[in-house]
């Protein structure tokens, strides 16, 4: 005997309402305002204080003060946004959107100015490093 | 008759993570069942040595993907107590919103893999549809889908905006109604109640005899739940634990079902009577000596014990989760049972396994 289950009339429902996926890639979301998408930095800003490198939890940041290099590891990054909340420059920021999907393991190196040691040079000190 | 031994996982269809069953049979009826565990083990307790207290909350989140903020409140109310830390009252509620907004996706997404693994894939789908709504409120207030990292120790790390509050509240009435509209589906639908009634008994005596926690034993008839404790805001709010007497799989059903609904009523409460003020309260130094905190989780109470000695790093670091706890239970349940209702009972107590294994 062919009887109506509780859930015919949500399947009813559902054929005759719009379609709750979309087709991506060819539709993409909006993304939210605060969503913590991919890393990037603003190098000019960054003066290579290696807070973010310190306080990184998974610890795929790396700061060459040296060489004025800072490298991310975007494979190890779990976007939690911490060092994003540590800079004393407010250099580092998170994108809306996800990085795309890689088919090579690459770092993402930004080469900026070192920081020339202006301060200790102008406070009668050895430059670090030259 | 003789005796079959009949593997069951690790690699399951029903099974989301690794758990070794070895099911002692006889014709079809189970008369013994032994849990092997030791799949995903990853040491994350021991990394307390290396990583100072505040990165360990990005790693105990990655506990468990599912509660992974409720490991971290879990954590961070643990130093805070042991630091003598008192968090600003509005973030003390917005640890409950969040938090109950986890154990509304846990337990929608636990729905649907239970529907799932007898067979209803529309209702699987249907919860999941729901439970996107849910993600979306993660990702639109905290940043992220379900690792959201939003606590830090003495608080939050963001905040909701008067906007944020009304769009979060009138997205969860809607969520509140879908959920109602598959109510009947879920206690009175002929194939969940085949599969479920009177499947895995628990009695109560057993429930309380063997440490089950959470959905597993309130469907068993005890009221127990850590959220009695009052820890955060839960104290302002009203509460009660959800109880099912029969503490069989559907009990475990209904009891998560009903939880679901019971959360959407404390965020809405929570965000009712969010306080204006800071999110964060500042602090100095490392903690020392030894703690212990617990919270409920969306499968059950949630124990973490700390030792420090004064650095930043702690000096060792203890974590039970629920599913540790309703292993016993759950071998328990099994015998006498078929070997075709094992797949449902196995999921009627909500396996985390990488949880238990952390």
């Amino acid at each position: 005997m062919f009887k109506i289950t509780p859930m015919t009339a949500t399947v009813i429902k559902n054929l005759f309402t719009r379609k709750s996926t979309r087709p991506y890639p060819h539709v993409v979301r909006e993304p939210f305002e605060l969503a913590r998408g991919e890393l990037y930095i603003d190098i000019n800003d960054c003066i290579f204080c290696s807070i973010c490198e310190r306080k990184c939890p998974s610890q795929c940041i790396s700061v060459d003060k040296k060489k004025g290099l800072w490298t991310c590891d975007p494979f190890a990054c779990v976007y939690c946004g911490i060092c994003m909340g540590v800079c004393p420059t407010r250099c580092l920021h998170h994108k809306k959107t996800w990085r795309p999907v890689a088919t090579e393991r690459e770092m993402i190196s930004m080469q900026g100015t070192p920081p020339k040691a202006k301060k200790k040079s102008s406070a009668g000190k050895e430059p670090e490093g030259m | 008759m003789s005796k079959t031994i009949i593997p069951f996982g690790p690699q399951h269809p029903v099974l989301p993570e690794p758990i070794h069953l070895s099911l002692t049979l006889e014709d079809e009826i189970v008369v013994e069942a032994l849990p092997a565990l030791g799949y995903v083990h990853r040491g994350l307790e021991k990394l307390c040595e290396i990583r100072d207290i505040n990165q360990m909350i990005q790693v105990v989140e990655r506990v468990c993907g599912i509660c992974s903020k409720i490991h971290a409140q879990c954590f961070c109310l643990g130093l805070e107590k042991m630091m003598n830390v008192e968090p600003p009252p509005r973030a003390e509620y917005l640890r409950v919103v969040w938090s109950e907004l986890h154990r509304i996706h846990s337990h929608l997404l636990w729905l649907g893999l239970f529907a799932d693994s007898f067979g209803f894939e529309a209702l699987f789908y249907q919860l999941w549809k729901i439970r996107e709504r849910v993600m979306d409120i993660n990702e639109a207030t905290a940043g992220n889908r379900v690792i959201i990292s939003v606590n830090v120790l003495g608080g939050v790390r963001r905040d909701l905006s008067a906007e944020q509050v009304r769009w979060i509240t009138s997205q969860l009435n809607m969520v509140e109604q879908e959920l109602k509209d598959l109510q009947s589906t879920i206690l009175d639908d002929y194939t969940i109640r085949s599969r479920t009634v009177g499947k895995g008994i628990l009695t109560r005596e057993k429930a309380y005899e063997l440490g089950a926690v959470g959905p597993t034993l309130r469907g068993s008839g005890v009221a127990q739940d850590c959220r009695q404790l009052g820890y955060s805001a839960l104290k302002h709010l009203e509460f009660q634990p959800v109880v099912e007497q029969d503490g069989d799989s559907f009990a475990r059903n209904k009891v998560r079902f009903l939880e679901t609904l019971q959360s959407i009523s404390l965020v809405r409460q929570a965000l009712k009577g969010l306080p204006k003020g800071e999110i964060k309260t500042k602090f100095k130094g490392s903690p020392e000596g030894e703690a212990v905190s617990r919270v409920e989780q969306p499968r059950g109470e949630l124990f973490y014990y700390f030792k420090a000695n004064g650095t930043k790093n702690l000096e060792r670091l203890r974590i039970r989760t629920p599913t540790f706890a309703n292993i016993p239970p759950l071998a328990a349940m099994l015998p006498g049972i078929e070997l075709a209702d094992v797949p449902v009972i196995v999921l009627s107590i909500d396996p985390c396994i990488s949880c238990t294994e952390r």
